[in-house]
Protein backbone atom coordinates (compact mmCIF):
# COMPACT_ATOMS: atom_id res chain seq x y z
CA UNK A 1 0.00 0.00 0.00
CA UNK A 2 2.76 2.41 1.03
CA UNK A 3 4.89 1.42 -2.01
CA UNK A 4 1.93 2.01 -4.29
CA UNK A 5 1.40 5.46 -2.80
CA UNK A 6 5.07 6.39 -3.34
CA UNK A 7 4.91 5.12 -6.93
CA UNK A 8 1.80 7.24 -7.55
CA UNK A 9 3.51 10.27 -6.02
CA UNK A 10 6.57 9.73 -8.21
CA UNK A 11 4.41 9.63 -11.34
CA UNK A 12 2.68 12.81 -10.21
CA UNK A 13 6.03 14.57 -9.82
CA UNK A 14 7.09 13.48 -13.31
CA UNK A 15 3.88 14.87 -14.81
CA UNK A 16 4.36 18.15 -12.92
CA UNK A 17 7.97 18.38 -14.10
CA UNK A 18 6.75 17.99 -17.67
CA UNK A 19 4.16 20.71 -17.21
CA UNK A 20 6.83 22.97 -15.68
CA UNK A 21 9.15 22.45 -18.65
CA UNK A 22 6.29 23.33 -21.01
CA UNK A 23 5.50 26.51 -19.05
CA UNK A 24 9.16 27.57 -19.19
CA UNK A 25 9.18 27.13 -22.99
CA UNK A 26 5.92 29.07 -23.38
CA UNK A 27 7.29 31.83 -21.18
CA UNK A 28 10.41 32.13 -23.34
CA UNK A 29 8.20 32.51 -26.42
CA UNK A 30 6.13 35.12 -24.59
CA UNK A 31 9.21 37.13 -23.58
CA UNK A 32 10.44 37.09 -27.18
CA UNK A 33 6.95 38.12 -28.36
CA UNK A 34 6.85 41.08 -25.97
CA UNK A 35 10.29 42.33 -27.02
CA UNK A 36 9.44 41.92 -30.73
CA UNK A 37 6.10 43.73 -30.34
CA UNK A 38 7.73 46.56 -28.39
CA UNK A 39 10.47 46.90 -30.98
CA UNK A 40 7.91 47.00 -33.81
CA UNK A 41 5.79 49.56 -31.93
CA UNK A 42 8.78 51.82 -31.30
CA UNK A 43 9.73 51.54 -34.96
CA UNK A 44 6.30 52.92 -35.88
CA UNK A 45 4.54 49.64 -36.71
CA UNK A 46 1.59 49.84 -34.34
CA UNK A 47 -0.31 47.20 -36.35
CA UNK A 48 1.81 44.47 -34.70
CA UNK A 49 0.34 45.28 -31.27
CA UNK A 50 -3.03 43.51 -31.72
CA UNK A 51 -1.76 40.12 -32.94
CA UNK A 52 0.99 40.29 -30.32
CA UNK A 53 -1.55 40.83 -27.54
CA UNK A 54 -3.82 38.04 -28.82
CA UNK A 55 -1.01 35.47 -29.04
CA UNK A 56 0.36 36.56 -25.66
CA UNK A 57 -3.11 36.14 -24.15
CA UNK A 58 -3.37 32.62 -25.59
CA UNK A 59 0.04 31.71 -24.18
CA UNK A 60 -0.98 33.04 -20.78
CA UNK A 61 -4.22 31.01 -20.94
CA UNK A 62 -2.21 27.85 -21.64
CA UNK A 63 0.17 28.65 -18.73
CA UNK A 64 -2.79 29.23 -16.41
CA UNK A 65 -4.35 25.98 -17.57
CA UNK A 66 -1.12 24.13 -16.84
CA UNK A 67 -0.98 25.70 -13.38
CA UNK A 68 -4.50 24.47 -12.61
CA UNK A 69 -3.50 21.07 -13.97
CA UNK A 70 -0.48 20.98 -11.63
CA UNK A 71 -2.72 21.82 -8.67
CA UNK A 72 -5.14 19.08 -9.61
CA UNK A 73 -2.38 16.51 -9.97
CA UNK A 74 -0.94 17.57 -6.60
CA UNK A 75 -4.28 17.15 -4.87
CA UNK A 76 -4.91 13.81 -6.56
CA UNK A 77 -1.49 12.49 -5.54
CA UNK A 78 -1.90 13.62 -1.92
CA UNK A 79 -5.37 12.09 -1.49
CA UNK B 1 -19.09 15.86 8.09
CA UNK B 2 -15.85 17.71 7.30
CA UNK B 3 -13.91 17.14 4.10
CA UNK B 4 -10.18 16.44 4.11
CA UNK B 5 -9.45 19.89 2.65
CA UNK B 6 -11.25 21.57 5.55
CA UNK B 7 -9.38 19.44 8.07
CA UNK B 8 -5.93 20.37 6.72
CA UNK B 9 -5.15 24.02 7.36
CA UNK B 10 -3.39 26.02 4.63
CA UNK B 11 -0.18 26.49 6.65
CA UNK B 12 0.18 22.71 6.95
CA UNK B 13 -0.20 22.34 3.19
CA UNK B 14 2.41 25.02 2.51
CA UNK B 15 4.87 23.89 5.23
CA UNK B 16 4.62 20.19 4.91
CA UNK B 17 6.71 17.99 7.21
CA UNK B 18 6.74 15.15 4.67
CA UNK B 19 9.55 15.26 2.13
CA UNK B 20 7.41 14.05 -0.80
CA UNK B 21 4.71 16.62 -0.10
CA UNK B 22 7.39 19.30 0.15
CA UNK B 23 8.50 18.51 -3.42
CA UNK B 24 4.96 19.10 -4.61
CA UNK B 25 4.74 22.41 -2.78
CA UNK B 26 8.01 23.73 -4.24
CA UNK B 27 6.95 22.74 -7.77
CA UNK B 28 3.50 24.27 -7.37
CA UNK B 29 5.02 27.51 -6.09
CA UNK B 30 7.44 27.65 -9.02
CA UNK B 31 4.56 27.01 -11.44
CA UNK B 32 2.56 29.80 -9.78
CA UNK B 33 5.50 32.20 -10.07
CA UNK B 34 6.01 31.36 -13.76
CA UNK B 35 2.28 31.76 -14.47
CA UNK B 36 2.29 35.19 -12.82
CA UNK B 37 5.33 36.11 -14.93
CA UNK B 38 3.34 35.04 -17.98
CA UNK B 39 0.52 37.31 -16.80
CA UNK B 40 3.00 40.19 -16.55
CA UNK B 41 4.15 39.55 -20.14
CA UNK B 42 0.51 39.58 -21.27
CA UNK B 43 -0.08 42.84 -19.39
CA UNK B 44 2.94 44.32 -21.19
CA UNK B 45 1.45 43.38 -24.57
CA UNK B 46 -1.91 44.87 -23.57
CA UNK B 47 -0.13 48.07 -22.53
CA UNK B 48 1.52 48.32 -25.96
CA UNK B 49 -1.87 47.71 -27.63
CA UNK B 50 -3.59 50.41 -25.54
CA UNK B 51 -0.79 52.90 -26.25
CA UNK B 52 -0.98 52.07 -29.93
CA UNK B 53 -4.77 52.54 -30.09
CA UNK B 54 -4.75 55.64 -27.91
CA UNK B 55 -1.99 57.40 -29.86
CA UNK B 56 -3.72 56.53 -33.12
CA UNK B 57 -6.82 58.41 -32.01
CA UNK B 58 -4.94 61.38 -30.55
CA UNK B 59 -5.37 64.76 -32.18
CA UNK B 60 -2.76 65.95 -34.69
CA UNK B 61 0.23 67.94 -33.59
CA UNK B 62 0.08 71.72 -33.71
CA UNK B 63 1.62 73.75 -36.52
CA UNK B 64 4.59 75.76 -35.29
CA UNK B 65 6.71 78.23 -37.25
CA UNK B 66 10.30 77.12 -36.76
CA UNK B 67 12.33 79.25 -39.18
CA UNK B 68 12.26 81.63 -42.11
CA UNK B 69 13.29 80.24 -45.50
CA UNK B 70 16.54 82.17 -45.95
CA UNK B 71 17.45 82.20 -42.28
CA UNK B 72 20.03 79.43 -42.47
CA UNK B 73 22.61 78.86 -45.25
CA UNK B 74 22.83 75.66 -47.33
CA UNK B 75 24.42 73.02 -45.08
CA UNK B 76 23.44 75.03 -42.01
CA UNK B 77 21.32 73.87 -39.13
CA UNK B 78 18.90 75.33 -36.63
CA UNK B 79 17.77 73.73 -33.40
CA UNK B 80 14.19 74.04 -32.27
CA UNK B 81 11.78 72.35 -29.86
CA UNK B 82 8.83 70.40 -31.21
CA UNK B 83 6.09 69.30 -30.55
CA UNK B 84 6.55 70.34 -26.90
CA UNK B 85 9.18 72.25 -24.94
CA UNK B 86 12.15 70.04 -24.15
CA UNK B 87 11.82 67.86 -27.27
CA UNK B 88 14.87 69.05 -29.15
CA UNK B 89 14.81 68.83 -32.97
CA UNK B 90 17.27 69.75 -35.70
CA UNK B 91 16.46 71.53 -38.97
CA UNK B 92 18.95 71.08 -41.83
CA UNK B 93 19.02 72.99 -45.10
CA UNK B 94 20.29 70.27 -47.41
CA UNK B 95 20.00 72.23 -50.69
CA UNK B 96 18.88 75.65 -51.87
CA UNK B 97 15.19 74.79 -51.61
CA UNK B 98 15.31 71.59 -49.54
CA UNK B 99 14.91 71.35 -45.79
CA UNK B 100 14.71 68.35 -43.48
CA UNK B 101 13.98 68.21 -39.78
CA UNK B 102 14.32 65.38 -37.27
CA UNK B 103 14.20 64.73 -33.58
CA UNK B 104 17.69 65.26 -32.21
CA UNK B 105 17.37 62.28 -29.89
CA UNK B 106 19.27 59.22 -31.16
CA UNK B 107 17.04 56.12 -31.21
CA UNK B 108 19.84 54.06 -29.66
CA UNK B 109 20.53 55.67 -26.28
CA UNK B 110 19.09 59.18 -26.73
CA UNK B 111 22.31 61.13 -27.28
CA UNK B 112 21.89 64.33 -29.33
CA UNK B 113 22.69 63.86 -33.02
CA UNK B 114 24.43 66.59 -35.07
CA UNK B 115 24.71 67.30 -38.79
CA UNK B 116 28.04 66.41 -40.35
CA UNK B 117 28.83 68.51 -43.45
CA UNK B 118 31.64 66.11 -44.43
CA UNK B 119 29.56 62.95 -44.57
CA UNK B 120 26.26 64.84 -45.15
CA UNK B 121 24.37 62.80 -42.60
CA UNK B 122 23.25 63.02 -39.01
CA UNK B 123 25.78 61.56 -36.59
CA UNK B 124 25.41 60.39 -33.02
CA UNK B 125 28.71 61.09 -31.23
CA UNK B 126 28.16 58.51 -28.48
CA UNK B 127 28.36 55.29 -30.51
CA UNK B 128 28.95 56.51 -34.08
CA UNK B 129 25.41 55.96 -35.27
CA UNK B 130 24.74 57.56 -38.68
CA UNK B 131 21.30 58.56 -40.01
CA UNK B 132 20.28 59.71 -43.48
CA UNK B 133 19.57 63.44 -43.60
CA UNK B 134 16.89 62.79 -46.23
CA UNK B 135 14.58 60.37 -44.42
CA UNK B 136 16.20 59.70 -41.03
CA UNK B 137 16.90 56.02 -41.83
CA UNK B 138 19.83 54.26 -40.16
CA UNK B 139 22.96 54.20 -42.33
CA UNK B 140 25.34 52.55 -39.87
CA UNK B 141 26.01 51.98 -36.20
CA UNK B 142 24.07 50.45 -33.34
CA UNK B 143 20.67 52.20 -33.76
CA UNK B 144 18.01 49.93 -35.25
CA UNK B 145 15.20 52.46 -35.66
CA UNK B 146 15.07 55.61 -37.84
CA UNK B 147 15.03 59.10 -36.37
CA UNK B 148 11.53 60.55 -35.92
CA UNK B 149 11.07 63.03 -38.78
CA UNK B 150 9.35 66.38 -38.46
CA UNK B 151 6.90 67.06 -41.30
CA UNK B 152 7.53 70.51 -42.74
CA UNK B 153 5.29 72.82 -44.72
CA UNK B 154 6.29 76.06 -46.39
CA UNK B 155 3.91 78.98 -45.99
CA UNK B 156 5.31 82.04 -47.73
CA UNK B 157 8.84 82.38 -46.44
CA UNK B 158 8.09 80.56 -43.22
CA UNK B 159 8.79 76.92 -42.47
CA UNK B 160 6.06 75.33 -40.37
CA UNK B 161 6.38 72.04 -38.47
CA UNK B 162 3.02 70.28 -38.80
CA UNK B 163 3.62 66.77 -37.46
CA UNK B 164 6.00 63.90 -36.87
CA UNK B 165 6.50 60.46 -38.39
CA UNK B 166 8.41 57.35 -37.23
CA UNK B 167 7.62 58.26 -33.65
CA UNK B 168 6.57 54.77 -32.66
CA UNK B 169 3.00 55.90 -32.28
CA UNK B 170 1.73 55.94 -35.83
Amino acid sequence: MRAERFSQQGRGLTVIDGALALIVMLLMVQIWLLSATLDAYLAGHGEAALPGAIVSGLLFAVCAGLYLFVRRIERAAKD
Amino acid sequence: MQTKQQKTPLWREEFSVFKNDERYVSRRQLTKFLTLTSLAMFAGNIWILVRSLWKGKAAGLPGVAIARAGEIPVGGVKLFQYPVQGEQCILVRTAEETYAAFSQKCTHLSCAVYYSKESQDLVCPCHEGHFSVHDGSVLQGPPTRPLPAVTLQRRGDELIAIGMTNTGAD
